[in-house]
């Protein structure tokens, strides 16, 4: 297996682990997103709270999250790795670079995008993850009418075991959930103003980090052809670089504007 | 006739000469050639070819070039194509018409032996490009494509686009550097050859100059190959690049090579005139263009002279006020007469004052009557428009003209500023090629042994004109197929002679020779620049030595000559010191050069009373004003020896026994 | 005209470089941006200043010597052409212009302006050839090829090897260059035979002269006067995946 090696080595081989690793995160965006989305829902986070459930309870899902995390990680150190490389191939820097009249502007700054979007995830996960894995989060109880949908809900102050139950109450036809409430996190943490705008900043970055980074992963790849070039910028600018980062940063000052 | 001057034809028919020459030429034996080292001098067709030829059957080689890369020697600017007598057009083609339109090309002052050679082999070198992966355009069906080219009857010419030198150069330098990779070829570049070396009486090696160190280098070789290309910028203003120089042929002229037909220039009728004082070299623009342009200056001086400063267009000029004078004085061929023929009746006209630029010096190109009337109007009647009004014609026109030309057109724009789609072109003639050169034999051998010439370096294929398309065929051919098997007649008797040591005397002289000639040149501490000799000299060669020569005209020149070399030594500015990266210092030898070139050229076509092919001489001319050839007095090559107190000339009798002199006739 | 100068002057490879001033009068619209050049070493060598030293041949766009950094760009404002063939009249009276060499770590500055771009030969002699010696070829129309193919790889033939893709690239990459012999010879039947070890040999020597990776910003095909296409590159990555994965 000495040729996987060589390859890597190769300035060809170590783009393509970019390219790969970064179209894997933009296919977990999309995922990601989705599970979000939840959060719009007007069900006080019942179906937001069971998506997060099973996100951090499914085997196959865990699995698949440390491998995220990792491929965050490589995407991340690996890129930097590469800037600073790169950095080297010119030594003596131009007295004057007009890169804007040759480029985007976000193709040359992907390192720093980059960055930012690294700094983000820190906080990002520091904000919810590390607090529904290791900080005291609430529990809420649901209670929705099977035959109405109508769902009500409110604190919850015993104990079950895990992070999620759920039964059907028989007589009065009504479907409990007792849940551990990362919602009421989210909830409260976008009541500060300063986080929504670094989430909105953030978003931004990823905008920009996506519009060059999607088309480039195909390049990278060698998918360049006439018929479907256009396709894949279009894909990259208006659904990874518009619609998506759009969507995401709508939460954040959905939850300003609630409180 | 000296006897020195032995061309070396192989006896026999025409067309087995070649053919019974190879089969009998001597060998050298594989074992032997890899202990035989050969230097090539220049990177361009013929010497890429060579380097990668003579590297692949096994020589040692080592490459010069001045540039910085072997792949920007000059063949890269050719755009045109190279002619090759395949018959794939199936339009009556062969060796033989190849032949006989390159001897009559050159009205007949070419050698037949090589000619039919250079038609022989020509079908060879396509087949080679091809395998190379030179992209040459192709038809739909996927075979090659094929255009036609001035003075021949027959679609020959095989291109790619208008870039035909530059693949053809590429496939070359790719061929030489695979050499370079398998450690068969050394290559120097940024090395630019100072003196031949020869010991007892051999070719042995070179002096070089590493331009970025301004280091002297002593090179070894059991054969010296000069590919060095020709001299057109003697003439200060002419088509070649920039760095194009003949130092290296002059050096071997002066350790004893015979320099041949130095008058013979090749001037384009179809280039962009100069703007001002401060033009550094011409551009050509492609002869295809001269079948939709028509060619004209103002009928009445003083609309010239209104031109001249600017208080005229061309476009406010009514019809029956212009003089399209190559229609009116050669009503057959119109504006498609000979380059030569073109070039000439262009200067006549702006020497007798109708030229149409700031300089007096450039006549017009008109497409609009094309663009309009043949263009405009078919493409109206296919569009179904029966009374197109002036603006729809010209708008139609214009796209096909686009199609045709547009690159062409964008590149004139470019350079002038001036719209050609709105207002004639300007064009000027300048000089493009030069067919003199080191004379050289059958085998390509200078007079000095061992010592070769390739390309355009030498003399040998294109008598007084070359026909366009044949200059990419002949360095090609020079280099692929003739002295790979040409060179083997000299070094099988070679094989005996071990690697001279660079320790040798003869290598320590000829250094300090050029050492001194270096200081000579930064010591002079003058107040003029190299240009400044350089400019003085090509004015007087384009002016005495261009495009129409007199005796009373080339004497002056020779005087005037005289008097810059004289001038130039003692006052000339190099800046800078000997070991360095020296721009100034590098042309300053070039120049010293191009001025004793400029006063044998002048010699040389001051002996010639007549006029044939590039040399025009007023005194012979017809009453209609064509040239007047004097094949009882001048079917001879002049070869010039150096001699300490002058000149010597030798003279080569050209015999026809396979063709039938004819005069030329245009009309 | 009057037209300011920053240029950067450095003695040889070894000497510190610093950016100089110059004012050049009289300069012409008509001129060509290394006429303006000349004007300008004439009057240093009549002053008896050392020249600056900048690399050009054939001034009619083909050669690819010319090299220099003009505002900020490689070959100057213009697209689709190069430095011989920018004239003044892309300039204003009173512009102050900055003149670099191209910047690079595998093109060390030989003397002021000019680069030593033999990097790129070595990129080729590793494997920028089809292996046909001289005197072994067929008959040139035995083998048919395409005419969409033939002029494809022409137009990644046109590359003129001037390095104007590494100048502008941020990562100093050299990719355009290598994809664009790469392309050519992948495009044509005569170059199969080779394709995998020559996309392997000339990315190995492209990475050890030590230009950047590519990071698809397409600054070096907006710069390239010949403007040879980023598809170049995608065409390369292909056939470099495809020699690994099935190659030797």
């Amino acid at each position: 297996m000495n040729w996987i090696s060589t390859f890597l080595k190769s300035s060809i081989g170590k783009k393509l682990l970019m390219g790969l690793t970064g179209l894997f995160l933009c296919t977990f965006l999309i995922v990601h997103l989705t599970g979000n989305l939840q959060l719009l829902k007007h069900d006080g986070g019942l179906a937001f709270n069971t998506y997060a459930v099973f996100m951090t309870t499914n085997p196959l899902i865990k699995f698949v999250s440390y491998g995220l995390y990792a491929i965050i990680l490589f995407h991340a150190f690996w890129g930097l790795y590469l800037v600073m490389e790169n950095k080297k191939a010119r030594p003596v820097q131009y007295a004057a670079y007009n890169g804007n009249a040759n480029s985007n502007w976000s193709s040359r700054w992907m390192g720093v995008l980059g960055t930012i979007i690294l700094a983000f995830l820190i906080l990002h996960m520091w904000n919810f993850w590390a607090q529904y894995k290791f900080g005291t989060v609430p529990y809420t109880q649901y209670e929705r009418n099977l035959a109405t949908g109508e769902v009500t809900f409110s604190p919850f102050t015993g104990e079950i075991a895990g992070k999620m139950e759920k039964f059907i109450d028989n007589q009065s036809g009504i479907e409990v959930t007792i849940v551990k409430d990362l919602y009421i996190v989210v909830a409260d943490g976008f009541k500060a103003w300063w986080l929504v705008i670094i989430y909105v900043i953030s978003m931004a970055a990823l905008s920009f980090h996506l519009v060059h980074g999607f088309s480039s992963a195909f390049q990278t790849l060698g998918v360049n052809h006439k018929k479907y070039n256009a396709l894949i910028k279009n894909i990259g600018v208006g659904v990874f670089g518009i619609i998506i980062p759009i969507l995401f940063a709508i939460m954040p000052i959905y939850f300003l504007l609630l409180n | 006739m000296s006897n020195i001057l032995d061309s070396k034809i192989p006896e026999g028919n025409l067309n087995e000469k070649w053919t019974k020459y190879k089969s009998s030429v001597h060998l050298v034996n594989p074992a032997n050639k890899r202990s035989l080292e050969i230097i090539v001098v220049g990177s361009g067709l013929a010497g890429s070819a060579a380097a990668a030829s003579l590297a692949e059957m096994g020589y040692k080689v080592k490459c010069f070039c001045f540039q910085d890369s072997p792949r920007r020697a000059h063949s890269i600017a050719a755009q045109g194509g190279i002619n090759a007598a395949k018959n794939y057009q199936n339009d009556g083609d062969s060796t033989y018409r190849l032949f006989y339109d390159t001897i009559k090309g050159g009205d007949y002052r070419a050698r037949e032996g090589n000619v039919h050679r250079l038609a022989e082999v020509s079908s060879s070198i396509i087949d080679q490009c091809v395998a190379q992966g030179v992209p040459f355009a192709r038809e739909y069906g996927g075979l090659l494509s094929n255009r036609s080219f001035g003075g021949t009857q027959v679609q020959r010419t095989f291109y790619a686009a208008g870039q035909t030198g530059q693949q053809l150069l590429l496939g070359a330098y790719s061929a030489l550097e695979r050499q370079v990779g398998m450690g068969q070829v050394k290559m120097y570049s940024r090395h630019e050859m100072l003196d031949v070396v020869t010991i007892d009486g051999k070719a042995r090696g070179i002096i070089a100059r590493d331009l970025v160190t301004g280091k002297l280098e002593r090179h070894f070789g059991h054969a010296v190959l000069l590919c060095s290309g020709g001299y057109g910028n003697v003439f200060y203003l002419s088509t070649n690049a920039m760095g194009s120089n003949v130092t290296a042929a002059w050096k071997a002229h002066k350790r004893g090579a015979y320099m041949a037909n130095p008058c013979y220039t090749q001037i384009h009728p179809t280039c962009i005139p100069r703007s001002g004082d401060h033009q550094s070299k011409l551009t050509l623009m492609s002869e295809s263009l001269r079948n939709d342009g028509r060619i004209w200056v103002p009928a009445k001086k003083e609309d010239a002279e209104a031109l001249r400063n600017g208080t005229l267009r061309p476009t406010q000029i009514k019809e029956e006020d212009r003089d399209y004078y190559l229609e009116r004085r050669y009503p057959a061929f119109g504006n498609l007469v000979p380059r030569d023929v073109a070039s000439r009746a262009a200067k006549e006209r702006c020497d007798a004052g109708y030229g149409v630029n700031a300089t007096g010096e450039a006549v017009y190109l008109d497409f609009f009557y094309n663009m309009t009337e043949k263009y405009g109007r078919t493409e109206a009647t296919k569009k179904g428009i029966e009374n197109p009004t002036a603006a729809q014609l010209k708008e139609f026109g214009a796209g096909v003209i686009k199609e045709k030309y547009g690159n062409l057109f964008d590149m004139y724009k470019q350079i002038t500023g001036v719209d050609p789609y709105e207002e004639p072109m300007q064009i000027y003639p300048a000089v493009h090629y030069t067919m003199g050169g080191l004379w050289v034999d059958y085998n390509l051998m200078t007079t000095v042994p061992g010592l070769y010439a390739l390309g355009e370096a030498n003399f040998s294929d294109h008598g007084a004109n070359r026909l366009g398309a044949s200059a990419l065929m002949q360095g090609l051919a020079d280099g692929y197929f003739v002295i790979p098997y040409t060179i083997g007649d000299y070094l099988a008797d070679e094989i005996r002679t071990k690697a001279i040591s660079t320790d040798h005397p003869a290598f320590v002289a000829t250094e300090k020779e050029v050492e001194d000639k270096i200081q000579k040149l930064l010591n002079i501490k003058g107040t003029k620049s190299v240009d400044h000799y350089h400019k003085r000299l090509g004015k007087i060669m384009w002016d005495k030595c261009g495009m129409a020569r007199n005796a009373e005209g080339l004497k002056s020149a020779i005087a005037e000559i005289q008097q810059i070399k004289a001038e130039f030594w003692s006052n000339v500015r190099v800046p800078g010191e000997a070991n360095e990266f020296n721009q100034e210092l590098e042309k300053a030898g070039r120049v010293a050069d191009f001025i004793e070139l400029g006063e044998l050229m002048c010699k040389d076509a001051l002996e010639r009373n007549e006029s044939c092919g590039g040399h025009f001489r007023e005194e012979y001319q017809t009453n209609e004003g064509e040239a007047l050839r004097d094949d009882v007095n001048f079917a001879f090559v002049s070869a010039w020896e150096n001699q300490e107190d002058g000149w010597k000339l030798h003279k080569e009798e050209l015999k026809f026994e396979n063709i039938k002199i004819a005069a030329r006739s245009y009309k | 005209m009057k037209i300011n100068l920053k240029v950067w002057r450095q003695k040889n490879n070894k000497a510190k470089g610093e950016l100089k001033d110059y004012k050049v009068d009289h300069v012409s619209p008509d001129m060509s941006f290394l006429e303006m050049f000349d004007v300008l070493n004439e009057d240093l060598i009549t002053k008896g200043d050392d020249p600056i030293a900048f690399d050009h041949d054939c001034r009619e766009g083909i050669c690819g010597s010319c090299s220099m950094h003009i505002n900020g760009r490689p070959h100057g404002p213009l697209a689709g052409v190069t430095t011989c063939q920018l004239h003044m009249r892309s300039f204003k009276d009173g512009d102050t212009i900055v003149v670099e060499p191209w910047r690079a770590g595998a093109f060390p500055v030989t003397k002021d302006l000019s680069v030593d771009r033999t990097a790129f030969d070595r990129i080729i002699a590793a494997g920028g050839f089809i292996s046909v010696n001289t005197g072994n070829a067929q008959d040139a129309n035995n083998l048919p090829i395409g005419k969409e193919a033939a002029d494809e790889a022409f137009m990644s033939a046109a590359c003129i090897g001037c390095g104007a893709c590494v100048a502008a690239c941020k990562n100093a990459s050299a990719m355009l260059f290598v994809s664009a012999k790469v392309s050519q010879l992948a495009l044509l039947p005569q170059g199969q035979p080779e394709a995998k070890m020559r996309v392997m040999a000339m990315v190995n020597q492209m990475d050890a002269e030590g230009f950047g990776s590519c990071t698809n910003t397409g600054a070096c095909s907006a710069e390239c006067p010949k403007g040879i296409d980023l598809s170049n590159i995608a065409r390369m990555n292909r056939e470099f995946f495809s020699a690994n994965l099935t190659g030797k």
